[in-house]
């Protein structure tokens, strides 16, 4: 609310950028290796996200991923921090746990694709398997990380004082983990939605990515990007969201020691 | 909040023989040595000694974060076995938790022992008072400064009435006029409670100033090098850091200290040995 000034220029620069892509589209610009001679015009995409949000089809696309994207980021949320605390907190579960994670983690969401078509019953419990993936490993690490992260003196002091082993969990583990659980929850969100392209390569007729992935099958460019600007959109605005609750979990950590 | 003074004195503090060693493997030391001492219920000890001298590793075996190697540490005939809130402990820098605010900081050994909230807040609030800070209940620990945050602190183990204060160099980080305010308060606020006292520092002025008694340690392997009765009268008053008394002991420790000199030691806490932050292990 402060940088109230900032935004001129903020928006001065997301301003140059459609200047730049108007310029280049519309000279074909064409720099040898890469060229714009086949991209669409901000012009034709626009009239191609009015055609989008004038047809009923918009809510159903929007509707089906925002369900697939929130059903895969909630599990993979849940779980990745609960497995972070345990990992974080013994040394045994760290050794026998996070070794098959380490293996797991750099296999990007495509090449899930075929295993989970094999593994689930529907292709709906596919699609949300591979955004929950995305999701998984960065809340995961974050967990572990900010579990580790936590003053041993803290914990010995509360000890003192007579906490028990729940009590410590509860009072002092989780709110010194919070704050890298709230930037793993937030990373999460953005890699969840990052997965939808490829979750969606294997839906029948309805989310974003599908809707992406359908018009370059069917040469529509100008629908190609209005898709990619969607989850764009929709990608942000649900990482800010994570952002602004996490933020009110952890008034003590944002204000640095300033209550509102 | 009247009735602090028990009739039986409790905090008589009995340690036999105690060897503590840390590190691992080939770096492994004895941070103390077969150490035998005895403390009285209610007595101030002060242990001076020089950094790395393994006197936070007493005040942490005292505390129950340490294990002794061998020996016994005994508490008015009770083994120690773990951290208790019989034994409350101050460390030099504070360990408030930043999410709480300094309110129920001070009552968290009261939510501990299950104690609804109305009541432990009422305590708490009369314990900030007993140390000043009633004005500053609602902040975060961030907020206050060095000597608040350690009065809060001291408020906070005495909530739950130990019958041990032990404190590691509480005073060490504060600026000079911060330190000697906080050493009268301490002693007021003994003065009511009369709990005993295990206080660990660096500083001579400081030992002579609360003691009842001083423990000169030497360093690696930590020993007993003298054990030094005061009989300053009490209240004592800054004036006492000049007479000639004060000054007479404040050489004779020195020279002690002194003789320790030549090689410099790691600080230890009463954690063990310092540990490095954590390894950066999220890579995205």
């Amino acid at each position: 609310m402060t940088s109230l000034h900032r935004w001129p220029l903020r928006l001065a620069s997301l301003a140059l950028c459609l200047l730049f892509w108007q310029v280049a589209t519309r000279l074909r610009l064409d720099l040898g290796l890469l060229t714009f001679t086949y991209v669409p015009t901000p012009r034709s995409v626009l009239d191609a996200a009015w055609a989008l949000a004038a047809s009923s089809i918009l809510w159903d696309h929007v509707t089906s991923s925002l369900g697939r994207v929130f059903t895969g980021y909630l599990i993979a949320s849940i779980c990745g921090i609960a497995l972070g605390i345990v990992i974080g907190r013994s040394r045994w579960a760290q050794d026998s746990l996070l070794p098959p994670l380490e293996v797991l983690r750099p296999i990007p969401a495509v090449a899930w694709i075929p295993l989970a078509i094999l593994m689930f019953p529907s292709s709906e419990l596919s699609m949300i398997f591979i955004t929950f993936t995305g999701a998984l490993f960065p809340v995961l690490l974050n967990t572990v990380h900010g579990v580790e992260g936590v003053d041993a003196r803290l914990i010995a002091s509360a000890r003192s004082l007579g906490a028990g082993r729940l009590a410590i969990l509860r009072e002092v583990i989780l709110p010194g983990a919070a704050p890298s659980i709230v930037t793993g929850l937030s990373i999460g969100m953005g890699t969840s939605w990052f997965c939808l392209v490829t979750a969606e390569m294997i839906s029948g007729q309805f989310g974003i990515g599908y809707y992406t992935w359908e018009s370059y099958t069917l040469q529509n460019y100008p629908d190609i990007i209005v898709g990619m600007l969607l989850i764009g959109v929709l990608g942000m605005g649900s990482s800010l969201l994570v952002k602004r609750l996490g933020n009110l979990l952890t008034p003590w950590y944002r204000t640095g020691g300033r209550r509102g | 909040m009247s009735t602090h003074a028990t009739n039986q004195p409790l905090g008589r503090v009995e340690v036999e023989r105690l060897t503590i060693r840390l590190g691992e493997g080939q770096q492994a030391f004895e941070a103390v040595q077969s150490l035998d001492f005895s403390v009285a219920a209610g007595e101030f000890v002060c242990i001076l000694g020089p950094s790395g001298c393994g006197k936070s590793t007493l005040l942490g075996a005292l505390a129950g974060h340490l294990t002794a190697t061998s020996g016994s540490l005994r508490v008015d005939g009770q083994a120690v076995d773990g951290p208790s809130p019989q034994r409350g402990m101050v460390f030099q820098h504070h360990t408030l938790l930043p999410w709480r605010s300094v309110l129920d900081n001070v009552a968290f050994g009261l939510k501990m022992q299950r104690i609804g909230k109305a009541e432990r807040r009422h305590q708490a609030q009369e314990f900030l008072r007993l140390v000043g800070l009633q004005d500053f209940a609602s902040r975060w620990p961030d907020q206050l400064s060095g000597g608040m945050q350690q009065r809060s602190e001291i408020a906070r183990v005495l909530i739950n009435r130990p019958r041990l204060l032990l404190m590691d160099e509480p005073f060490g980080a504060l600026d000079a006029q911060t330190r000697s305010k906080m050493q009268e308060l301490l002693l007021d606020i003994w003065g009511r409670f009369r709990t005993t006292v295990v206080f660990v520092t660096h500083d001579i002025d400081e030992a002579l100033f609360l003691a009842d008694r001083i423990l000169v340690m030497s360093p690696r392997p930590g020993r007993f090098i003298e054990d030094l009765r005061l009989d300053f009268h009490r209240p004592r008053q800054a004036s006492l850091l000049t007479s000639p008394e004060f000054v007479q002991l404040k050489r004779h420790c020195l020279e002690l200290l002194r003789h320790e000199e030549g090689r410099e030691l790691p600080r230890l806490t009463p954690l063990g040995l310092p540990t490095d932050f954590p390894p950066l292990r999220v890579a995205l």
